[in-house]
């Protein structure tokens, strides 16, 4: 039992990491039929992933060591927080010992870590990308923090395994009116976090609109490759605390055998190819906001998230 | 933790949770066009929540009702509406009069305001749907918020027919809907009410050449 557990953790993160490429795969290639454009390859990051690898690194005579160690730290942020979220099974030991709250503290630490690597070798456009990602950083994180809370109200306990086991273990089908506001506002936080077009588009280069763009443009070869697959996989983690909140609907129990945690992740690529064309659709139909309307949408999101709180509060009094 | 419902109330705290999300997306929404679309969805929500009580509560009236709702207040009102707007030319974002966050925690505050309001009537009402008369409440003040902070003829009367829906909502939420007569007295009230609003709109352009109602509040010199 202890052993498969065990499996199950690395086996999680192992999955994460090699899948989160995918995701983006995907939601480019879905972005591009929408967009009636002809889609690349689904493995196309695959290929991004081994050509930066391959490459030699220029680093800026003024980088500091914070600049080599961040890529490092960012990807192993994003990696720990894989660990924590119940993706594939609610059979998580690394998941007792941080709740959801750390999980936004993770997030929260990669953030800082990208945001002082663009400011230290000075150009311009680091600084400039690095103080937009803070603002948009310090209103996502509460809208954030009142989705989880919602949940937390919920079933009573601040960890995801035993929100998804809440959720499983009750009998006949629970429509939760206050999830329908955390779900719409989760949806805005994914955007912002993602760097996802309401706020930001990761496909451009544009001097005047970019965020995140920005803020790694002096990186290069396997830094590059390890900030761009730790974005990646902050979508994976995003779209994977989305399906523990409202759709934990195939996340095997903890008393799952193997075949079980097979099944599960079968679950887990179908709600993944759905949720990255749900993706995808969203950022075909919408137009990217400037960026002092940003604000705005983000306490939209962090309003819907309180009246969801409020309206729990009414409803099951 | 909390008590079993069953599947048919936690449809209708669905509704009217849908209800609330439209109210505040109105408050948030710069677009004439776009909030009347949303007020359309406001009457599809409440026509969905009046058939639902009229089904579980099997009365023969909120039938009536519920058809009166969609016909008027999905279709016509909006139809209405639109026309107007293509007549007077007006396309443009309406800016509120505050900014948005603002308003939006402006309105946070009148939803706490109305929840507290509704907790101690509500349970008094012994009917299917009586949580949801926070939300109707919340709903009609939103409405309420909506107008006062608008500046433009068109959008008071989006807020106004959006405070009608809140009320209609908070009807059939505590009181399985008003006599029939009534409603049917209301609804013509707020078509003819609808008619005259769109010939106003036309004097306040030919006197103001705006639908700004700021300019009303100046005094004419001669």
């Amino acid at each position: 039992m202890n052993a498969l557990a065990l499996v199950s953790q690395l086996g999680g993160v192992v999955l994460a990491v090699a899948l989160a490429p995918l995701l983006a795969g995907w939601v480019a290639q879905c972005r591009a039929w929408l967009q009636s454009r002809s889609a690349p390859s689904l493995l196309l990051p695959y290929r991004t992933l081994r050509k930066l690898f391959r490459k030699d690194a220029a680093l800026a005579t003024q980088a500091s060591p914070l600049f080599r160690a961040a890529p490092y730290a960012v990807f192993g942020a994003m990696a720990t927080a894989a660990a924590i979220i119940p993706s594939v099974t609610t059979d998580l030991p690394l998941a007792r010992v941080a709740d959801a709250i750390a999980l936004v503290g993770l997030f929260a630490t990669a953030r800082v870590f990208i945001a002082l690597a663009a400011m230290d070798i000075g150009t311009v456009f680091g600084s400039m990308g690095a103080r937009r990602e803070m603002m948009i950083g310090f209103l996502a994180e509460p809208a954030l923090l009142m989705v989880l809370f919602n949940a937390f109200l919920m079933f009573g306990s601040t960890a995801l395994p035993t929100i998804v086991k809440g959720t499983l273990d009750a009998d006949g089908l629970t429509l939760h009116p206050s999830l329908a506001f955390a779900g719409v506002a989760f949806v805005m936080v994914l955007l912002a976090e993602n760097a996802r077009i309401p706020i930001d588009n990761p496909g451009t280069h544009l001097e005047v609109t970019m965020i995140h763009e920005s803020m790694v443009l002096e990186y290069s070869a396997r830094h590059l490759a390890l900030i761009e697959w730790a974005s990646w996989l902050k979508l994976f983690n995003y779209a994977c605390i989305g399906f523990t909140l409202f759709v934990p609907w195939g996340i095997a129990p903890r008393t799952a055998g193997p075949l079980g945690l097979l099944l599960a992740i079968v679950w887990l690529l179908a709600k993944l190819a759905v949720a990255g064309a749900v993706l995808a659709v969203i950022e075909t139909v919408s137009a990217k906001l400037r960026i002092f309307r940003a604000p705005e949408f983000l306490s939209m999101a962090f309003l819907l998230a309180v009246l969801g709180l409020l309206v729990h509060l009414l409803l099951q009094s | 933790m909390m008590p079993p419902l069953n599947l048919v109330t936690q449809l209708l705290h669905v509704l009217a949770a849908g209800l609330l999300m439209i109210s505040f997306s109105m408050l948030a929404q710069r677009r004439t066009r776009r909030l009347i679309v949303l007020l359309a969805w406001q009457g599809v929500v409440l026509t969905a929540s009046t058939l639902l009580v009229a089904v579980t509560a099997h009365l023969q009236h909120l039938y009536y009702s519920a058809a009166l709702t969609l016909i008027e207040k999905v279709w016509l009102m909006p139809w209405i509406l639109l026309r107007l707007m293509r007549r007077l030319g007006i396309e443009g974002d309406s800016d509120p009069l505050v900014n948005i966050p603002t308003l939006m925690l402006v309105g946070l505050g009148l939803v706490i305001f109305a929840f507290g309001l509704a907790q101690p009537i509500s349970s008094l009402a012994t009917t299917v749907t009586r949580q949801t008369l926070g939300i109707a409440m919340a709903v009609i003040l939103l409405a309420f918020l909506m107008m006062i902070a608008r500046h433009k003829a068109v959008t008071q009367v989006i807020g106004f027919l959006a405070m009608e829906n809140g009320l209609f909502f908070a009807a059939t939420s505590t009181t399985y809907g008003m006599p029939m007569v009534v409603e049917l007295g209301i609804a013509l009230d707020l078509l003819v009410g609808v008619f005259i609003f769109g010939i106003f709109f036309f004097q306040i352009r030919e006197q103001f050449d705006s639908l700004d109602l700021h300019q009303l509040e100046a005094l004419k010199e001669d």
